[in-house]
């Protein structure tokens, strides 16, 4: 490749590992490709041949049931050969280390692993190993790109646009990579941001994020264009961060009354898993005319598709004729 | 028609207004219609009840922001009725009682009962802390928003410090989402642990295990640095050491937010008073040596400690009828707030304006409660006293049911005559 190539190249990077670098141009171009994957995600034939002959490993650390299947349906319909390695389930249960687990994987010439790990940078360690592209899939509280992509699709689908739109980001932000990398994401593409939670679960100097900082749902929500609910991440917390779930739910559970606080189209996000009554009334996630939550998981495949092809650099190989 | 009172010819004192001159105070409807120093007379009609103070003063009801009152739990040493009847006699109108009861006051129906129990008896306005952590345990932290709903005036695991940082760090930041305010009981309990009174020469030759009075100091620095890094609101309580004010004496000039009370036994006694194994001289933090109690006064003079408050706190016979170690701490106070407070009038140490103040309009404030002045329009609670006329306290004579305190026979100056609360005598002294 050629300086002047570089400069053209929408996407010149060789690993997917978080928002944070990504310029409006790159993000652009992934979420522009991202809708044609969705139409073709839509048809009774989804599958095409680009990644043929191509091996993807989702490699997984930590329990996940949507963003593994998504990756591999994307993996899928653009004709690559998935594999999905639970991690937790074998060598490393063995003792062996994150680095012996790369060394390994590559020594089998994968083109692209697929990298969820519970430790934040584990993804950018493991990629500086191997030779191939790594996607980083999430980790720990660090970031989760794939996810900030399908939501700024799922915005820009329903709302036509990202730049000057108002989001709150709200619940558990200390330990969440998702608002990580939606801060990041929504920034570049200038909307304006808060985030909105108890103060035990904002992290130290979040408002050098470039975010506005609520304590309060209902000034939090207050003329908002989308609302972005976000999990209690219990298993990332070392003891009390909030006393009880009713109180949580009370003051920071998104139910109607909270909602009419925001603009009256406002759209309702998730990242999924939700836990109904704790972060959010089941009858608002549910609310087909405001909640975009089911969309998101569509996106998700299709922003996934936009990714493996973005990384996708050396020509297929040509199948050996007979 | 509306129900009057005029209360005449008395030396009006008001510290939220700096108010000290004679003059009468006009009550209507349980509120605060009027005052000045000669209010007319016309269209007051005649069933208007009047009042002579003369050679009195009236001042807002004192405002106690530390007390024990055992009930639920343990109604045999106190209850909210005895405690409420103690308070009124001692020209306590309003106070904020611990929540170290059986059960520990840490959910909503807790702090409800004791808003409703206080109501029924209608002696005084009891406000409740609630428990920041569960059970008073030092771990989880409580449903601070929901308890501050059901009217929990601010939060504090009672008579025990919230002793592992990360949980306070959480109490602050927490807290500080619905800008609510923690009270420590600042001392470092590893260095606290088996002590039973203040270390030192006397500590020493009565063979007791000292607490040295920096575990108070420590804790309180601790504190600060996590008020800093999560900007929570911060009280810590009955400061006893002049190291520990230092430290909130240089915390509030760097404006943190930071406040402090004392109680009358840090400046009315100092570790002597324990004697020979006097296990009525033992509370929590201990009496402390001559120069810490200089320091208190010093404290109380320069506005650093911003309340006194009695930390009044009953025990019966059978809990202090013990060797001194296993005593438990606590000094009933009351009925004796007041005067041992006007001691710092009298010896010349505080202004009386200033006395009053850390009695009523601070506590009301930190504790952002009603009450606390005169104002026009507020509820009409305040106490009406004779500053100088010497007595001698008689622990006999107290209201609470339990008289566990060193005073017996102590000469005072200074005593609640009449007590109204909402407009409604509450407490007349018998002539």
């Amino acid at each position: 490749m050629t300086f002047g190539d570089l400069a053209n190249d929408p996407f010149p990077h060789r690993h997917l590992l978080g928002i944070e670098g990504l310029s409006a141009a790159s993000i652009t171009h992934l979420l522009d490709r991202a809708d044609l994957y969705v139409e073709q995600s839509r048809q009774a034939d989804k599958k095409q041949s680009l990644l043929r002959g191509r091996t993807i490993i989702n490699l997984f650390f930590e329990n996940s049931t949507r963003t593994r299947t998504s990756f591999e349906l994307a993996g899928k319909r653009l004709g690559g050969d998935v594999i999905n390695m639970q991690a937790q389930a074998s060598s490393i249960k063995k003792g062996e280390t994150l680095i012996d687990t790369a060394m390994t994987l590559n020594a089998m010439h994968p083109d692209v692993l697929i990298v969820r790990h519970p430790e934040s940078g584990a993804v950018q360690l493991l990629s500086e190993k191997v030779d191939c592209a790594v996607i980083n899939a999430g980790d720990g509280s660090h970031e989760h790109p794939t996810q900030a992509l399908l939501d700024a699709l799922t915005i820009r689908r329903r709302k036509g646009r990202l730049q000057g739109l108002r989001v709150a980001i709200c619940g558990d932000i200390t330990h969440s990579r998702v608002a990580r990398s939606n801060i990041a994401l929504l920034n570049i593409m200038g909307a304006q941001i808060r985030v909105v939670a108890p103060r035990t679960l904002l992290p130290a100097a979040i408002d050098r994020l470039g975010v506005e900082v609520f304590t309060d749902m209902a000034k939090g929500l207050e003329g908002v264009d989308i609302v972005m609910m976000l999990r209690l991440q219990t298993e990332r917390m070392q003891g009390s961060f909030v006393p009880s779930i009713r109180e949580y739910f009370h003051f920071f559970g998104l139910d109607y009354a909270k909602l009419a606080n925001a603009k009256d189209d406002a759209l309702i996000m998730h990242p999924g898993p939700m836990n109904r009554g704790v972060e959010i009334d089941t009858e608002v996630a549910d609310d087909i005319d405001r909640s975009a939550i089911r969309q998101q998981v569509e996106m998700g495949v299709a922003v996934r598709m936009a990714c493996l092809e973005a990384l996708n650099r050396t020509p297929a190989v040509a199948p050996p004729t007979p | 028609m509306s129900e009057r009172t005029l209360f005449i010819n008395a030396r009006l004192l008001d510290p939220a207004a700096k108010l000290d001159r004679t003059g009468e105070l006009l009550v209507e409807d349980g509120r605060i219609a009027a005052l000045g120093p000669h209010l007319a007379r016309d269209g007051l009609g005649a069933d208007i009840k009047i009042v002579d103070c003369t050679g009195y003063c009236l001042a807002p009801g004192l405002v106690d922001m530390r007390v024990q009152l055992r009930e639920p739990g343990e109604e045999y040493q106190e209850t909210l009725a005895s405690g409420s009847a103690a308070a009124a006699a001692g020209g306590v109108t309003t106070m904020a009682m611990l929540p170290n009861t059986t059960p520990v006051i840490d959910e909503q129906a807790l702090v409800e009962f004791v808003a409703r129990r206080g109501r029924e008896v209608g002696l005084a306005n009891i406000r409740t802390y609630a428990a920041a952590t569960k059970g008073l345990k030092g771990r989880e932290l409580t449903e601070m928003g929901m308890l501050a709903e059901a009217g929990a005036v601010a939060f504090t695991d009672g008579t025990h410090a919230i002793a592992d940082a990360v949980v306070m760090r959480r109490a602050l930041s927490y807290a500080s989402t619905f800008d609510l305010l923690i009270v420590q009981h600042p001392e470092e309990p590893s260095l606290a642990a088996g002590g039973a009174m203040t270390e030192g020469e006397i500590a020493t030759r009565l063979g007791l295990a000292g607490i040295t009075p920096a575990a108070e100091a420590i804790m309180v620095e601790r504190d600060l640095r996590l008020v800093e890094i999560t900007g929570g609101r911060y009280h810590a309580a009955h400061l006893s050491t002049a190291a520990a004010i230092e430290v909130i004496r240089r915390a509030k000039v760097r404006g943190l937010p930071v406040s402090c009370d004392t109680a009358p036994h840090y400046f009315a006694l100092n570790e002597t008073a324990v004697g020979e194994y006097r296990t009525f001289a033992k509370v929590s933090p201990p009496l402390r040596s001559e120069e810490d109690r200089k320091a208190v006064v010093a404290g109380l003079q320069d506005g650093t400690i911003d309340a006194i408050a009695s930390d009044h706190a009953p025990q019966d016979q059978e809990s202090k009828r013990l060797p001194f170690a296993s005593a438990e701490p606590g000094i009933v106070g009351l009925e004796t707030l007041l005067p041992l407070a006007l001691e710092l009038h009298h010896n010349r140490q505080v202004p009386l304006l200033d006395v009053l103040r850390a009695l009523t309009q601070r506590p009301a404030e930190i504790l952002r409660l009603p009450g606390g002045t005169l104002a026009l329009g507020a509820a009409a609670d305040f106490v009406v006293f004779d500053l100088d006329r010497p007595w001698r306290i008689e622990t006999g004579k107290f209201r609470s049911k339990c008289q566990n305190a060193p005073y017996d026979g102590r000469p005072v100056q200074g005593r609640a005559i009449r007590t109204v609360l909402g407009g409604r005598g509450v407490f007349a002294a018998q002539a």
